[in-house]
């Protein structure tokens, strides 16, 4: 008797109902889950794989697949076991993942999921049940049942003018390039089942052997939401069911030799980050000027390299031991190709990364100009592009110096149109309003052409052109 | 050792050097950078990051690293975070650790991408459907996205409870020097509980499923006592309170908006006060206590309809002292001026 009852890979007590019934299971009479738990656990010894295998319960009747599977466990929102699978798979690196799933929690809610791991070619074995219904909510209408088929949500049978027609899973993943294999099997009879524990097993070869994504659908009797005899569930099954749901291979490409890279090496943190820090020669580390607290904006269109002007600057001054933040424009302040940045220098920690009322407003276009200009401080300096046409006066204010510079002009002298910013950043560093070195500025304006090498020579002559300039102009 | 980065990136930073081993995640912005530096520096170190097709699956892969025993993360803004809560309450429901962000957005709806507060109470108050609770930390600097993300791991492995960084749109984007910590965190010891595919785990169960009353009471008894005792985490910012008249509180960006503001009255001989939770959820009740007096006044300075004046209501146990708001929404950043008007405003009242 113990002999019969022996089976591979489940549990010898299934707790589930309590401590005085452990020999019963909570399916129902006729049920098909009992069967292809059977098979799996099989598989799962046969194939050597049992400590290494983790059983994914979903939502539905195979909620509680843990009281059975002899395996590592988990159970997962509702059809949601794919991406939990990928989870599991892609941090588990040599395991057999399994999703059990059935026809509402794989091909309803969780189909994205389903098709999505799929398409990935994720290394999970999916066991689809596919019996036409909802079983564990109570015989609900599912994606798979049949046309004309009454369940409790299709109460005069499925009409597919307004649910639709039964959705073919096998033949939908069949359009993915990633699956390994598909097939399609059922448990209605013994010569099936035999058929079915052929696929399950291969199905879980393929995970042993990490080939990749495979997929079994099995056809299953639910004699309880079919209302009917067991026997009735069966022949509903074969003569109904495979009508709609041909049984068969659909793709096999487990015989083929799939080779995959190695996994990365896996190297800390602090062996990694270190190395992207901005280097700049130690000579060029000195005391700067002190700097109580300094606020920049710089302003213009989009594309004319604004931000990247105002991080230099926070750049050069944080390389010499200051508090700096650097903020772009952002929210209601980005809008109609307009960029700005603000940048605080400061000697002391900064509150606020928001600039309302620069100390130095750095601006290439006549709207950024009109924008800022009113807010700057008393005191402050206004350095805009020659180009911009209507100067505006800020008269309640005391101590404003306006400078016109003119940026474009001088990147054109030189046939890079583009590099103005570099001419921008020649100037105020000349005027130094940035409270470093020149040295260190150049050496960051250096470390921003990084990946462009080519183009440092052309933004090094109009950087000191713009110095030249100031000079010249004695400002 | 320094570098200069965006607070996203900072983010990303402190999970590598907290040892997380996978990231999953769906764009979205203003949390999107976070994705764009995972996918340069998770595999870069040898780590897993993925693109999820959604944020429902993006948690739920979570979800499934988590039960391997490996640290993992995603990250997202308000819209993505809700479709996030059934994943967020099954990581409280199962026990296990996770991080998640959210860099906050205005809403509701789809509202738009500037910085926002508005998920104060989706994050503090909820975690998702049942008796749940995340932790919750709020960081106000470069610094702390990189420090809080290192502590949040630390604090989700402790009390195996998913943790939330919880900032803004302003904090993802600027960029300040941010000290890189010293060390990467060794990785944690999870044979105890994990799925690790082996012999020694196979007995190991996750699940949220507990079907009998009694014990899903139990269950959810013990939870509140695990809530209970990670009061003794809350961490917060006070300056200045010991005399003044009136302080300031804020927290992420508002925060520190807030501590300008309370640098400027200083030096027109006002006696302002500063107070900044940390953390958001346990919430620093005994920090704040200690900060107030009775004849303290109270100027809230948030970036919400007054989620978190509310919260500081409740904890200050619906006191008598006068809890005031300035706030601004759907993108808008509160300035330190209209603080300065507030407050002296407040004062002058007396």
């Amino acid at each position: 008797m113990d002999s019969v009852l022996k089976t591979k890979g489940l549990y010898e007590h299934f707790l589930r109902k309590g401590k005085l019934n452990t020999r019963t299971t909570h399916y129902c009479a006729g049920c098909g889950h009992g069967i292809v738990h059977k098979l799996i656990g099989e598989a799962m010894v046969e194939l050597g794989i049992q400590d290494q295998t983790i059983f994914i319960s979903p939502v539905g009747c195979v909620v509680f697949g843990y009281y059975y599977m002899d395996c590592g466990n988990i159970q997962v929102a509702h059809g949601r076991a794919p991406a939990v699978g990928t989870g599991i798979s892609r941090t588990l690196k040599d395991k057999v993942v399994i999703s059990y799933q059935g026809d509402g929690d794989l091909a309803a809610i969780g189909f994205n999921s389903t098709f999505q791991a799929a398409n990935r070619g994720e290394n999970i074995a999916v066991f689809f049940i596919n019996n036409a219904i909802y079983g564990m909510t109570g015989g609900q209408m599912a994606p798979t049942t049949l046309i004309g088929q009454k369940t409790t949500t299709s109460p005069w049978g499925r009409d597919p003018l307004t649910a639709g027609y039964p959705v073919h899973v096998c033949e939908i993943l069949n359009q993915l390039k990633a699956p390994i294999y598909i097939e399609r099997v059922s448990v209605a009879d013994s010569s099936r089942i035999v058929k079915a524990r052929h696929a399950i097993r291969k199905a879980l070869q393929i995970q042993r052997d990490r080939k990749g994504y495979s997929f079994v659908e099995i056809i299953a009797p639910c004699p309880t939401n079919t209302k009917g005899s067991s026997l009735d569930a069966m022949r509903f099954c074969i003569e109904q069911m495979e009508k709609e749901y041909p049984l068969g291979c659909l793709r096999d490409r487990s015989a083929e030799s799939l080779s995959y890279p190695p996994h990365p090496q896996r190297i800390n943190a602090h062996d990694f980050f270190p190395l992207m820090s901005d280097n700049i020669e130690n000579s060029l580390i000195s005391t700067p000027e002190a700097c109580p607290i300094r606020r920049f904006k710089f302003s213009g269109f989009g594309g004319q390299g604004i931000l990247s002007l105002g991080l230099i600057v926070a750049k050069a001054a944080q390389s010499q031991g200051k508090f700096v933040s650097w903020l772009p424009s952002y929210g209601p302040e980005q809008r109609g190709g307009a960029a700005a940045c603000s940048v605080i220098i400061s000697d002391k920690n900064i509150g606020s990364p928001l600039v309302n009322t620069p100390d130095i407003l750095v601006t290439m276009n006549q709207p950024s100009y009109e924008r800022f200009a009113p807010s700057i401080a008393e005191n402050g300096t206004i350095i805009y592009d020659s180009h911009i046409p209507n100067k505006i006066s800020i008269p309640s204010k005391s101590g404003i110096r306006q400078i016109s510079f003119p940026a474009m002009e001088l990147a054109n002298q030189h046939q890079s149109p583009k590099s103005a910013n570099t001419a921008l950043l020649g100037a105020i560093t000349e005027l130094r309003l940035i409270p470093v070195h020149k040295e260190v500025v150049i050496a960051f304006l250096k470390q921003s052409f990084k990946s462009k090498k080519n183009l440092v020579e052309k933004n090094l002559e109009i950087f000191h052109a713009a110095s030249q300039w100031v000079k010249e102009h004695n400002l | 050792m320094n570098l200069f980065v965006k607070g996203n990136d900072a983010i990303i930073i402190g999970a590598l050097y907290a040892g997380c081993e996978a990231y999953f995640g769906y764009p979205i912005t203003p949390a999107s950078e976070i994705a764009h530096s995972a996918a340069k520096w998770f595999p870069e170190t040898g780590r897993v990051f993925l693109q999820a097709e959604c944020e429902t699956n993006s948690i739920n892969m979570v979800y499934g690293a988590a039960a391997s025993g490996k640290l993992s993360m995603t990250a997202s803004s308000g819209p993505g975070i809700s479709l996030m809560q059934e994943g967020i309450s099954y990581l409280v429901g199962a026990q296990l650790p996770a991080v998640i962000v959210n860099i906050m957005r205005t809403g509701p709806g789809l509202g738009n991408v500037g910085p926002e507060q508005g998920d104060y109470n989706q994050s503090v108050k909820g975690a998702g459907h049942g008796n749940s609770h995340n932790i919750v930390l709020a960081p106000g600097s470069i610094q702390e996205m990189c420090d809080f993300t290192i502590h949040a791991f630390s604090l989700a492995v402790k009390y195996r409870n998913p943790a939330i960084i919880l900032a803004d749109g302003v904090l993802g984007q600027m960029m300040e020097p941010l000290h890189l910590p010293e060390s990467e965190t060794p990785q944690p010891d999870t044979k105890s509980w994990a799925l690790h595919g082996d012999a020694q785990t196979r007995n190991n169960l996750i699940t949220s499923i507990i079907l009998e009353p009694e014990d899903q009471e139990e269950f959810n008894i013990f939870l509140q006592k695990k809530y209970a005792n990670m009061q003794c985490e809350a961490m917060a910012e006070s300056w200045l309170t010991e005399d003044a008249d009136i302080i300031l509180t804020g927290y992420g960006i508002s925060g520190r908006i807030a501590k300008t503001a309370v640098e400027e009255l200083r030096s027109e001989n006002i006696k302002a006060g500063f107070f900044r939770p940390q953390t958001l959820y346990p919430f620093p009740t005994e920090q704040l206590h200690k900060a107030v007096s009775p004849k303290t006044k109270i100027l809230v300075v948030e970036l919400s309809n007054g989620q978190y004046r509310d919260d500081l209501q409740f904890h200050l146990n619906n006191s008598s002292i006068p809890i005031y708001l300035t706030n601004r929404m759907g993108g808008m950043l509160v300035d330190v001026k209209s603080i300065l008007e507030k407050a002296k405003k407040i004062i002058d009242a007396n």
